[in-house]
């Protein structure tokens, strides 16, 4: 209790620097923290980038690719599978629904996805999300376009606004860029603009595959045939039907029969075709980008050996006027434990209120920044409770700062009483 | 109160008459690890009850050492070492810590009180520390308190310094409560190195004189360290310590 009072007045004397010293280890902690649910929330969110389909059809290509093209929608496809063949897997007993993609346009760097209005219906990501339209409607007439989030917040587009595409995945500015011919005479008209999921669908200017056929009428060789141009009214009277996709999203009706399903797939007589299980690809897709995962690790281990350090630096600072209240202490009669007694109090008390006045300030950024974070970067970081995989590093750190505060002052209290008697020599 | 004072003085009584000598040294060296020759060395030293000694010499004679090796901080590498009949060195360092606390008053250069405590509390903590301090304080106030605010008056700090915080202090102040508190429990041993330095000539004088006569009054002996030799006439004896490269003994006068 003596010592307790003691300690409590010694701290407050030098309320200063400890303050500075816990907002250190605050600092340290919040940025681990951050780092840390900034690292799983990327993960969570890549792992989740498709939920609800249980199988990914393509042409045969390597999984991660196909991955790629249909829920990424990056990359040039290098070959498609036939509508016939996408046809006869909507129909199949064992499947519940199919959303047939096509890729190949853009607009403004953003990819263009061509598909159905049962991707409305039945697109899911996260936990079983379903799609949901902030704004506006899904397709109703032919040209129009739904966009993801992001498309439209960064280009300002709002429904009821005309866009242009163009020809290929060109990353442009506009319709004239060099290199990439546009689609100037079919413009869309936005019609929706879905909720953001932090997906790659917030990435995506979605329209009617009928519409992506439309725009290519007459471009049988990559280009505009010169002299025809059919006027939009008359559209209407060709078989927008097409010929092609770049894949199929498949949900069966009953999970177990995934793998009977895949078989009969891969072995479809009329073209090779490959079907993959979307969460192994990811996995597979996963390790290759995990470099960066523990890239962002090995930053939060940095981000809390800087910390210590200066923890470290700056009690080391403090030690000359602590070595002298030391040999005081020691000389009017506390003990040796006494005095590591009260170091230990205090640096155990300093280092568990500041990571605690970290956990509050990460929770505290986490909601008030949390809406700019995730309109501009599309990463949420939960206000949330430490999860069971933060107590630990949250423990490690505390039980770090407090071996850090215990060194200097093991060395000030063997010091001590001499330090008092012999001050100069 | 009034019994277990006469208690107490019972047995203080009864050590200060078994006729050990607070301090008896003979045959001393020290000698500090890499230096070829002792920095101390001390043929035969003795220091009755209620004796007060100079201790004086140039710098690095071993002034410091000779009040580290008394208050058990540093044990000698040759000869013996009694303080109060014990031997510090033979003692576990939990028993020197106690020892120390329950029979010595130490008093620094300068820096010697607590600045986030009053004058009051920086004089009572000894009695927090050691209860045989806390006890014998009986003899010189009803209670802790009592006694603390009987020794600040006795060294003239008046009653409105007493719950002030102690940076407010003058130098001279500040070494009048560090004095009151080596002095709280009628410790056997007062230890003060050279605690004058940092005093201009008149308050070495005021302390000096409060020092030595509160000393005697709690019957403490007193080893003041210190180099200014005009402070040595005020003491009936005197210890020289020699440079530490010379290769004579330590001469020991006893000036009576």
């Amino acid at each position: 209790m003596l010592m307790l009072a003691m300690a409590a007045r010694s701290a407050w004397n030098r309320r200063f620097n400890l303050l500075l010293m816990l907002l250190a280890i605050a600092m340290s902690t919040a940025m681990l923290l951050g780092v840390e649910r900034i690292r799983h929330q990327v993960r969570a969110s890549f792992a989740h980038s498709v939920s609800g389909t249980d199988l990914v059809v393509g042409a045969r290509t390597s999984p991660v690719q196909l991955m790629l093209y249909t829920v990424f929608h990056l990359g040039g496809t290098t070959s498609n599978m036939s509508w016939d063949s996408a046809r006869r897997l909507a129909v199949h007993p064992a499947v519940a629904w199919t959303i047939p993609l096509s890729l190949g346009d853009s607009h403004r760097g953003f990819p263009v996805l061509a598909t159905t209005p049962g991707y409305f219906a039945h697109y899911r990501y996260g936990n079983r999300q379903p799609l949901v339209l902030a704004q506006g409607q899904p397709f109703a007439a032919l040209f129009d376009a739904v966009l993801g989030a992001e498309v439209a917040s960064r280009l300002g587009y709002r429904v009821g606004d005309r866009i242009v595409l163009s020809h290929g995945d060109g990353d442009g500015d506009g319709p004239a860029h060099a290199g990439h011919a546009g689609h100037e005479n079919r413009p869309f008209v936005v019609s929706g603009i879905l909720a953001r999921t932090g997906t790659p669908v917030d990435r995506t200017v979605h329209i009617g595959l009928e519409a992506l056929q439309a725009i290519h009428l007459g471009w049988e060789g990559g280009m505009p045939l010169p002299g025809l141009a059919i006027l939009p009214e008359q559209i209407r009277k060709f078989d927008l039907t097409p010929h092609s996709v770049t894949g199929v999203l498949v949900g069966l009706k009953l999970r177990s029969q995934v793998f009977t399903v895949q078989r009969e797939i891969a072995e479809d007589p009329h073209e090779p075709l490959m079907a993959v299980l979307p969460g192994v690809a990811l996995d597979a897709l996963w390790r290759v980008t995990s470099v960066a995962e523990r890239a962002l690790l090995v930053v939060s281990g940095l981000v809390v050996m800087v910390g210590l350090a200066g923890l470290a630096s700056s009690i080391l600072a403090a030690l000359g006027e602590r070595r002298r209240e030391l040999a005081i202490l020691r000389s009017v009669g506390a003990r040796p434990g006494d005095l590591l007694a009260m170091l230990a109090l205090e640096g155990l008390v300093v280092m568990l209120a500041g990571a605690l006045l970290g956990l509050a300030l990460v929770t505290l950024l986490a909601a008030v920044s949390g809406p700019y974070l995730q309109s501009a970067f599309g990463v949420t970081v939960p206000a949330a409770w430490p999860t069971p995989g933060e107590w630990p590093l949250l423990a490690a750190t505390v039980g770090a700062g407090f071996c850090v505060s215990l060194l200097p002052g093991w060395r000030a209290y063997r010091l001590s009483l001499a330090d008092g008697l012999m001050p100069t020599t | 109160m009034a019994s277990s004072t006469s208690g107490i003085d019972l047995i203080n009584a009864a050590n200060s008459t078994n006729g050990d000598p607070v301090i008896d040294l003979r045959g001393i060296a020290f000698t500090w690890p890499g230096q070829a020759a002792p920095c101390l060395r001390l043929d035969r030293f003795r220091l009755d009850a209620g004796e007060q000694v100079f201790v004086c010499g140039p710098s690095g004679s071993g002034k410091s050492t000779l009040l580290s090796m008394l208050a058990g901080v540093l044990a000698p590498q040759q000869g013996s070492l009694r303080v109060l009949g014990t031997a510090p060195d033979a003692l576990s360092a939990p028993r020197r810590d106690r020892f120390r606390a329950d029979h010595i008053g130490l008093i620094f250069q300068q820096f010697n009180l607590l600045p986030y405590l009053s004058v009051v509390d920086n004089v009572l903590l000894p009695c927090r520390f050691s209860r045989s301090r806390r006890e014998r304080s009986a003899a010189q106030g009803a209670t802790p308190q009592a006694a603390a605010h009987a020794l600040l008056a006795q060294l003239d700090l008046p009653s409105a310094l007493w719950q002030r915080a102690v940076t407010r202090l003058s130098v001279g102040q500040q070494q009048r409560v560090a004095a009151a508190r080596a002095l709280i429990g009628r410790p056997r041993l007062v230890l003060a190195d050279e605690p004058t330095s940092a005093l201009d000539a008149p308050r070495q004088q005021a302390f000096m004189d409060l020092l030595q006569r509160e000393c005697g009054i709690a019957g403490a002996s007193l080893v003041f360290v210190s180099h200014d030799e005009r402070l040595a006439t005020r003491f009936q004896r005197r210890l020289s310590l020699p440079a530490a490269h010379a290769p004579d003994a330590p001469d020991v006068a006893g000036a009576a």
